[in-house]
């Protein structure tokens, strides 16, 4: 068992012959992911890494039978391509392209409300159930399968979690990578819910950062629910200069709001674990469990 | 992106906000040669900077307590408000304590008593994931202390926009009449026109002002574009001001690297976002004091590396470098190792630098970096490399501090 993608997803990369969607694709053929197919308008008929190519979706997805998506396409063209998706009916899409435009995304976040899909991303590094599925540009070798699910609004700071609790034997049951972008797919909150009803994940590490309200709306939701499994929370930036970006497009504080201590504040006050540094993540979890 | 007042009015103008007359200068001439030109009784002078709360600014080393928003008599007045602002830095609550040096002012017709200030904005609400319509019967200074539930927050629809139910609700919470109503509806399209068509973040008014004569007026005007979206509007994209970026920023934006000077002594280079704001977490909790926040995106070329370690080194203020990187995916450890013996190669580095790497091709990057001399310390993870940074960083401070001083000292003698 695991979060969302395990040995049996079928996935499709839109954008498979770019540079960044060749290198990903071999990396996750390699892990064993099951790779089905690729898109690309224009090259459809052609093998690509001894994959069938595709002209649309629509037609990928009923080729294929796939059930998820990743996408690595150009960010001008991403939002079209999230929306083709969406329109096959495909169950799971990753967006891994960063600095899409916001009203583009607005747009997309729409069209999800009505539809079947679940979107991870954009600017996301993707999701991996180590051993099973890797989709989107995590480094398979540094995971270890096991039993914390990693939820993060960023990618190297996941890798960091990744390797604390590896260095204290716990191991990861599947990491999510929600999206450093202000208006993006799945939530921490939705992804909580989901590990806090999968029989192997026995905690989960939650790695916010400055701006916007996603760790205030996973704290409401720890809130009202009462999950049993225990949760670690660090919040990046908490000497981060105020109005200033910091190098994701959502990590701003800004209207004096999204600041990190606020945030770890109302995390804390529902009964998650806080780590008050980014050295303490692991053992704080390690802590957390043994109790 | 954010943009000038100055320039926002002027987009204001051409889309039909009603804005007073006013012009913009960037010497004290030629700012009471624009009074001269406004046929006003009064004037208003105001620093064009790039963050808020202008009126309660200080000016460094100014003779006058007053800020950066100021009311003149005459056009001397004016001549004289310009002097005093233009080529000076202006610290506002805003700015963080090296402020912002005023390069232009923006010269306006004086607005007179005023019956109300309202508080109107559009921007995207991140929790809904959607355009929304915020609006406050009281605008100006007063507006962060307004209760919540005064505030009236509208989410919009695109391409809908403002429903006539919608803009009955915007009326009634800013208690306007039947003519303001009307002014208010034009001013809401506009809004959502340019906000939708030129991919804005923020539209804020504050304040809509009321005057004895019951005119709705935009007193204040910022705007921020999406930087994400600027590659699709070049119109906007000329509005960008370099000035207004710190030394080094414009460099780092040049060569794609995401690059924020901050005020202390400990460089640091980092790959991501997140790990570099966790790296500056790492060194300040122990006592330490980042000297840049530096996220260089995954890359595979060495050349853009190499600009990022001569940027962080080439700032005088730096004792120490903290070098942070999690090889994965594009990003190789060995990829920073090249960069850094080429840096090393141009010219010897003499300060200390902490290397902690981790992740794809790490071993093998650590053993090319063998022979980098005594400047290169290596650490094993995040909580060794911020230790070492932090110490590092003291000792050279305190080495320098001594070398001045037996210097003084030594030509007393």
């Amino acid at each position: 068992m695991a979060v969302l993608v395990d040995k049996n997803t079928r996935v499709i990369c839109q954008g498979i012959t770019g540079k960044q969607g060749t290198f990903f694709t071999e990396q996750a053929l390699s892990g064993g992911t099951q790779m089905v197919g690729g898109v690309r308008p224009g090259k459809g008929g052609k093998k690509h890494l001894g994959l069938p190519v595709f002209d649309s979706m629509d037609e990928a997805v009923s080729r294929t039978g796939a059930d998820a998506s990743v996408i690595f396409v150009p960010r001008a063209q991403a939002a079209t391509a999230i929306h083709e998706a969406i329109d096959a009916g495909i169950g799971l899409i990753v967006c891994v392209t960063e600095r899409i435009p916001v009203l583009d995304m607005v747009g997309v976040k729409r069209a999800l409300e009505n539809s079947s899909s679940r979107l991870i991303g954009p600017n996301s590094p993707g999701i991996i159930t180590p051993g099973e599925c890797c989709i989107g540009i995590m480094p398979q070798e540094i995971f270890q399968r096991g039993k914390i699910g990693i939820l993060s609004r960023t990618g190297t700071l996941t890798y960091e979690a990744v390797a604390q609790t590896t260095a204290h034997d716990l191991g990861q049951s599947t990491c999510i990578g929600v999206g450093a972008d202000p208006v993006h797919g799945l939530s921490f909150a939705d992804c909580l819910e989901l590990f806090m009803r999968d029989p192997e994940t026995e905690g989960v590490v939650l790695i916010g950062e400055i701006g916007g309200s996603e760790e205030e709306d996973a704290a409401d939701y720890v809130r009202t629910s009462k999950p049993a499994k225990p949760i670690v929370a660090y919040v990046a930036g908490r000497f981060a200069p105020p109005g200033r970006r910091m190098g994701h497009a959502g990590a701003i504080v800004q209207h004096g709001t999204g600041a990190a201590d606020e945030k770890l504040e109302v995390l804390a006050s529902c009964g998650i674990h806080i780590a008050d540094s980014p050295i303490n993540i692991g053992s704080t979890m390690a802590k957390a469990l043994s109790r | 992106m954010h943009i000038h007042e100055y320039q926002a009015k002027q987009i204001f103008k051409s889309i039909g906000i009603p804005v007073l007359a006013g012009g913009v200068a960037s010497s004290a001439d030629d700012a009471a040669e624009v009074a001269r030109k406004l046929d006003a009784g009064r004037w208003v002078v105001k620093a064009q900077i790039h963050a808020g709360g202008r009126f309660l600014g200080k000016f460094e080393n100014a003779r006058t307590d007053q800020g950066g928003v100021r009311v003149a008599k005459s056009v001397d007045e004016v001549r004289e408000a310009a002097q005093e602002m233009l080529h000076r830095v202006l610290v506002t609550p805003q700015t963080g304590p090296t402020g912002r040096v005023v390069h232009r002012v923006y010269v306006e017709q004086y607005a007179g008593d005023l019956q109300r200030e309202l508080y109107l904005a559009m921007l995207i609400d991140r929790q809904t994931s959607r355009l929304a319509i915020i609006a406050s019967a009281a605008g100006g200074e007063k507006v962060e202390s307004v209760s919540p539930d005064l505030i009236l927050k509208l989410p919009l629809d695109i391409p809908q926009g403002i429903s006539q139910d919608g803009l009955a609700r915007i009326v009634d919470q800013l208690s306007l009449d039947g003519e303001q109503a009307g002014v208010l509806d034009r001013i809401l399209r506009a809004m959502f026109d340019f906000f939708t068509s030129k991919d804005a973040s923020l539209i804020e008014i504050n304040p809509l002002a009321v005057d004895v004569g019951q005119n709705v007026v935009a007193l204040d005007a910022t705007i921020t574009l999406d930087d994400n979206a600027l590659f699709r509007h070049a119109d906007m994209e000329k509005l960008r001001d370099p000035s207004e970026l710190q030394v080094g920023e414009l460099e780092a934006a040049q060569h794609g690297l995401n690059y924020i000077k901050l005020d202390g002594n400990i460089g640091c280079l980092t790959s991501g976002a997140g790990l570099s704001l966790a790296t500056l977490d790492a060194i300040k909790l122990i006592g330490g004091e980042p000297a840049n926040f530096l996220d260089v995106p995954p890359v595979a070329e060495v050349e853009r590396v190499r600009q990022a370690f001569k940027l962080v080194l080439s700032d005088p203020g730096v004792d120490s470098v903290l070098v942070n990187v999690f090889g994965g995916g594009i990003m190789r450890c060995d990829t920073i190792a090249d960069a850094l013996i080429m840096v090393n190669r141009d010219s010897r580095v003499e300060t200390p630098l902490v290397v902690r790497l981790a992740g794809t091709n790490a071993n093998f990057a650590k053993r090319r970096l063998q022979d980098m001399g005594p400047a290169l310390t290596f650490a094993d993870n995040l909580a060794d490399a911020a230790d070492k940074a932090v110490r590092s960083a003291r000792k050279r401070e305190t080495a320098v501090r001594r070398k001045w001083w037996e210097r003084v000292m030594g030509s007393q003698r």
